[in-house]
């Protein structure tokens, strides 16, 4: 029984996860679709707890749980009346996003199942927060200095630009 | 038990074409946003798995999903603020109000 853990609780997230994501994307009431993203969300945190990232899972949860998801509640507060969400879209538009969505979906679970996948070497250990440090600041090759710098200047760029764009003439 | 690769990424492309089809049928820019949010979740989680199965010593996903999730931070912060600006002036987010732009 104890065999089976990983995969009761994995199977267990994929359920709440495709669950919230349905209802966060057919629901009218926009808050409770920014409720449900958080859940999605959550769970995503939780399966890369399960692949034992667990630094990747704590900033999945303060940037998006604790960041996104306040700024969407933010947004969807400041703009009140106008958020409900009259979700007359023409019988066609649905139809055309199931079969979209669809086509989509076996497409690429179909590329998925005739891929073959080698042997897979998964390391069972937590990563080292020191690895990972050295591997996000280092400048040697597989190190990522540059892509974080630019990330950084990225960061100010979009705070001077929601500033600029927000603010009151 | 080790669970296989292949299952992670059918829940992401399942999760993926949840958001595409939010985003086909939703009419309301914050809906929008979103389901856009679904999608950048779902390819997180790929770069993710792909490093743990298939180069576990390298860690190129791992910080990828760590720059994934902070440019789609920076994303939604401009984007609601376009929103808001949107909103000041001309007071509907419905996307059939939006016409203005396109000349």
């Amino acid at each position: 029984m104890e065999f089976h853990t990983n995969l009761f609780i994995f199977s267990g997230l994929a359920i709440f996860m495709i669950v919230a994501a349905v209802f966060a994307v057919v629901s009218s009431k926009i808050m409770r679709a920014a409720t449900l993203l958080l859940f999605v969300l959550f769970g995503t945190a939780g399966l890369y707890f399960m692949l034992h990232y667990s630094f990747l899972g704590a900033v999945q949860i303060t940037v998006y749980a604790g960041g996104i998801v306040v700024l969407f509640i933010f947004a969807i507060l400041l703009i009140g009346k106008g958020s409900i969400d009259i979700t007359h879209t023409s019988k066609l538009r649905y139809l055309a996003g199931v079969l979209t969505a669809m086509a989509g979906m076996a497409t690429t679970i179909y590329l998925i199942h005739i891929t073959p996948f080698e042997a897979n070497h998964f390391m069972s250990a937590d990563v080292p927060m020191k690895t990972l440090g050295i591997s996000i600041m280092g400048t040697g090759r597989y190190n990522y200095v540059l892509p974080f710098e630019v990330m950084s200047i990225l960061l100010l760029a979009c705070t001077v630009g929601a500033i600029l764009i927000a603010r009151k003439k | 038990m080790i669970i296989p690769a292949q299952y992670f990424l059918i829940l992401s492309a399942v999760l993926f074409f949840i958001g595409v089809f939010g985003f086909f049928t939703r009419r309301n820019l914050v809906s929008l946003l979103i389901s856009t949010e679904l999608m950048l979740n779902a390819v997180d989680i790929n770069f993710a798995v792909f490093n743990a199965y298939c180069h576990p010593q390298l860690l190129e996903g791992y910080v990828f999903a760590l720059f994934g999730i902070g440019i789609a931070a920076a994303e939604t912060a401009v984007a609601i603020a376009i929103i808001i600006n949107v909103y000041r002036n001309i007071h509907s987010i419905h996307i059939k109000k939006l016409r203005e732009l396109k000349h």
